[in-house]
């Protein structure tokens, strides 16, 4: 059996989720080939076939692909999948893997496992639903899977100690209805928060955007990464894509400190497999406490500052 | 421009769902039941884009057991102007079978624009969105977070990672929300009225030409490991001295 990884890269280099999503493919099948669809990105592809354990690269590389539309990653991989033997189809679980994989179950007439979070047998994965409020036990029966891996539950594939063949597939012609116009990039020198060993998340109780900067000199002294909950995105005093939760990102950082964020169910979904949590809240019947390893009932105004001088 | 808004029936937001003791399904008896919330922003943006004159009708649709008419009768209040139910009873209705479901009803409808919600916050699949459009050739925008229509093209603002990303698509296109498109108006008696008066037709897979049976299947749900809670510091300093000398996730 052999599954496909669609690699999630910027075409200069592999972004970490595909080596989650690559150790989420060995699980499933004895061999491993990545797809990179892209445009310059002949360094991506290398940096694929630097992977442990992976047996074959495939690369399509053309400039109407630099965007990385999903109507074109998808046929993309549908051509390559229709012309080999793959048992699994896997993408990271990501903003840019959930966007093109149903479109390829969908293609293949097959359904598709969504955030699997754990390989039973190639035809049997466990995933959360209900915001990680229960976990289901679901087989495929369909003579393809197609899965996305959600990236905390997979530890990632070594990125270097493999030596796979790289070989160029002859790209497929545009979509044409779809039209790239422009993208916003967040500028952010901090990890990325998927993937961050720390991370400070802020909540409603930072009262407001301009004290939400009060959150960055502590980031900045444990190198985190900055995420927030649901309420503090909805009201304005932090970036959606810093949203952590059921909707938003899930992370499972070494230690997650949450600041002023009472702990809804959808927010526990997004951080509850961290491996320290610490919350700051002055609310002590806040949820948050549930879960935390340590807990600080107290202002966060006094306590925030006091916790970045003493590192 | 007619706009096509499929919506799910979930459990509400605010519901913290158990597991049953058999461990088949988590329990949904007597538990409050709602429109899905991306799905509301859904109909919220395609009734916005009618107050502009830039959409003439608004077809909201929903596939599930007759309970959904209640759902649709949401819809209908928030402004959808009619109403069609595809019943498929107590089938375990999952993401490609709603998307060939819809395939069949975008066919009859021939709708410029399909909007729904990115993602059910049931069973968190998203993926309906993205495997209508590619049953039915369409181009896609997921996660949106600004919808506007140019002549024959919609430009859609991305929520992805890092950002946003802005795309044009040639219509029919199929639109995902995200949360920040819009903040959903508030269903108002006179409308509820209103919407009891519209109509709602009721359709089977069968008369769509759709076999709906689920190709996964599940085995158990189980109710997640339990984190434990842990201890409460009484000051900075010996959270500090926890983290370094206990946890040792600091240095």
């Amino acid at each position: 059996m052999t599954a496909l990884v669609i690699a999630e890269h910027d075409n200069a280099s592999l972004r970490v989720a595909t080596l989650n999503a690559v150790a989420c493919a060995s699980a499933c099948a004895a061999q491993v080939h990545i797809l990179i669809v892209g445009h310059t990105c002949a360094a991506a592809a290398a940096a694929a076939a630097q992977v442990a354990g992976v047996a074959e690269v495939f690369l399509a590389d053309a400039p109407h692909l630099a965007e990385h539309l999903a109507e074109n990653v998808a046929a993309q991989a549908l051509a390559l999948i229709r012309a080999g033997h793959y048992s699994h189809v896997v993408a990271p679980a990501t903003a840019s893997g959930k966007n093109v994989a149903p479109r390829i179950a969908a293609l293949l007439g097959v359904a598709q496992v969504s955030d699997a979070t754990r390989v039973l047998s190639p035809d049997t994965f466990e995933r959360p639903i209900y915001a990680g409020n229960a976990v289901a036990t679901v087989q495929s029966s369909d003579p393809i899977v197609v899965l996305t891996a959600r990236t905390t539950a997979f530890d990632p594939a070594p990125a270097a100690g493999g030596a796979a063949t790289v070989t160029a597939l002859e790209p497929v012609s545009d979509f044409g209805r779809a039209r790239f116009v422009g993208r916003e990039v967040s500028k952010n020198d901090r990890p990325e928060l998927g993937a961050a060993k720390t991370v400070v998340s802020g909540g409603r109780g930072m009262g407001s955007a301009e004290n939400f900067h009060l959150l960055e000199p502590l980031a900045d002294r444990l190198g985190a990464a900055m995420g927030a909950s649901r309420a503090a995105v909805d009201a304005g005093y932090a970036p959606n894509d810093w949203q952590v939760g059921q909707t938003g990102k899930i992370v499972a950082p070494q230690l997650y400190v949450a600041v002023g964020i009472s702990g809804a169910i959808q927010h526990l979904a997004g951080m509850k497999d961290s491996k320290v949590i610490v919350a700051i809240n002055k609310d002590s019947e806040a949820p948050i406490f549930g879960v935390a390893d340590y807990g600080l009932v107290g202002d966060l105004f006094v306590a925030v500052p006091e916790l970045t001088a003493s590192l | 421009m007619k706009i096509l808004v499929p919506v799910k029936r979930v459990v509400d937001y605010n519901v913290k769902v158990r597991v049953k003791s058999d461990q088949t399904a988590v329990d949904i008896a007597n538990v409050k039941m709602s429109m899905n919330p991306f799905d509301e922003i859904a109909v919220e943006e395609a009734v916005r884009l009618k107050e502009k004159g830039v959409a003439t009708e608004i077809v909201a649709i929903s596939c599930g057991t007759m309970a959904c008419q209640e759902t649709l009768r949401t819809a209908l209040a928030l402004g959808a102007d009619r109403a069609i139910l595809v019943d498929t009873g107590e089938t375990d209705l999952q993401p490609l079978a709603v998307a060939h479901l819809l395939h069949a009803l975008v066919a009859r409808e021939q709708p410029q624009l399909v909007i729904l919600g990115k993602q059910a916050i049931d069973d968190d699949a998203n993926q309906t969105g993205q495997m209508l459009a590619a049953l039915a050739g369409m181009p896609q925008a997921t996660f949106a977070s600004s919808v506007t229509v140019h002549g024959a093209e919609v430009h859609v603002t991305r929520e992805v990672d890092g950002g946003l990303e802005t795309l044009a698509l040639t219509l029919p296109a199929v639109v995902t929300t995200d949360l920040r498109l819009n903040e959903p108006r508030y269903v108002t008696l006179p409308n509820i009225m209103k919407a009891k008066k519209k109509p709602l037709d009721v359709l089977s897979p069968a008369d769509l030409g759709v076999d709906p049976a689920p190709h996964l299947k599940t085995l158990k749900v189980v109710e997640p490991p339990r984190r434990g809670a842990g201890i409460q510091v009484p000051d900075v300093s010996t959270l500090v001295d926890k983290l370094r000398n206990e946890a040792k996730v600091i240095a």
